[in-house]
């Protein structure tokens, strides 16, 4: 059989039955390689699917790579109910379940410490969005009716709304550290992702800040309380929560080419 | 309550999917098919993909 192993995850081992019936990438059946007490969620790929240029051409489509990119993330979803998950990078894919294996045993110990690190934690996404009615005007400064400079007022009232949207930057500025300092006395650790574009987001406000926590499970609630009262507290911005994710942006440094905001190892 | 329960009700964002899937995750070495810097290079050129469809798009 010349299939390629498309691999989602590794875990610590759980009851394969938990997800019978689960497919991943091209509909593909999952199933479970194992190595003493870890196991790597795959599933097979067609090995002509599995060539660099196949795939390439098929990363390049936005489309394919939505495909790839939702499976993905329904399969290690679908996982991480059931035991410690640790999620590995788009496209992970071996020659077969027999290398599979071996990289299980060979990374043995890291893929432990780094699962021991996760257990018990998820991932949620705090985003910061400054107000883009905040951000354009403010309250009109109209010249009164005494006036008789009125191409002094008109400049001076540029610059007024020059200085408005200054403040109002600084305001959301100011606003999502608050929010971010407020949110990490919750976590456990804290990495940025690069701020969205709104062009692909759809969302209203500039996305000023793009955080993924870890969290402990227990204390979701409580975060998700402080997100709430922190986004309240807060002028000129809005905060939208994601989550709870796989720990996709909390890999262990070690085993990551992930340059993330920087983490003590 | 502010966590919206988005995982069970309504489909994931893409670009919140993509911050995760393209950045995060172990990279695990090993006759890998894409090497990881071919990923990379495969991210810059989505990025360049994604500019050019919403260049498309009309501004509203």
């Amino acid at each position: 059989m010349s299939e390629a192993s498309y691999t989602y995850a590794v875990a610590r081992s759980f009851d394969p039955a938990l997800i019978e019936g689960l497919h991943g990438v091209d509909g593909a059946p999952v199933h479970l390689v194992r190595h003493e007490d870890l196991v790597a969620v795959v599933s097979g790929l067609a090995s002509a699917d599995a060539e660099e240029s196949a795939l390439r051409a098929r990363l390049e489509s936005l489309e394919e790579l939505e495909a790839i990119a939702r499976a993905h993330y329904a399969v290690v979803a679908a996982v991480a109910p059931h035991s410690v998950t640790l999620p590995l990078r788009v496209v992970t894919i071996y020659s077969g379940d027999a290398r599979v294996a071996e990289v299980l045993r060979d990374d043995y110990a890291r893929l432990c410490s780094a699962l021991d690190r996760l257990a018990g934690r998820v991932e949620l996404g705090v985003k910061v969005y400054m107000d883009s009615s905040s951000a354009r005007s403010g309250p009109s400064t109209a010249a009164g009716p005494e006036s008789a400079t009125p191409g002094r007022d008109y400049l001076r009232q540029r610059r007024q709304q020059r200085q408005q949207r200054e403040d109002a930057q600084q305001q959301a500025a100011s606003a999502a550290r608050r929010i971010e300092a407020g949110l990490q006395e919750l976590a456990v650790d804290c990495r940025a992702h690069r701020p969205q574009d709104s062009q692909l987001s759809g969302a209203a406000g500039e996305n000023i800040l793009n955080l993924a926590y870890l969290v402990e499970v227990r204390r979701i609630e409580e975060f998700a309380r402080r997100a709430a009262r922190l986004a309240g507290e807060a002028n000129g911005v809005s905060v939208v929560t994601t989550g709870p994710w796989a720990p996709y942006s909390f890999v262990d440094p070690g085993l990551s080419s992930h340059g993330g905001s920087g983490e003590a190892s | 309550v502010i966590v919206r329960d988005e995982l069970a009700t309504q489909q994931i964002a893409l670009v919140d999917l993509l911050d995760r899937l393209l950045a995060g995750g172990v990279v695990v070495t090993g006759e890998l098919t894409l090497a990881i810097a071919d990923i990379d290079m495969v991210r810059i050129s989505l990025r360049a993909l994604i500019t050019s469809i919403v260049e498309e798009r009309p501004l509203t």
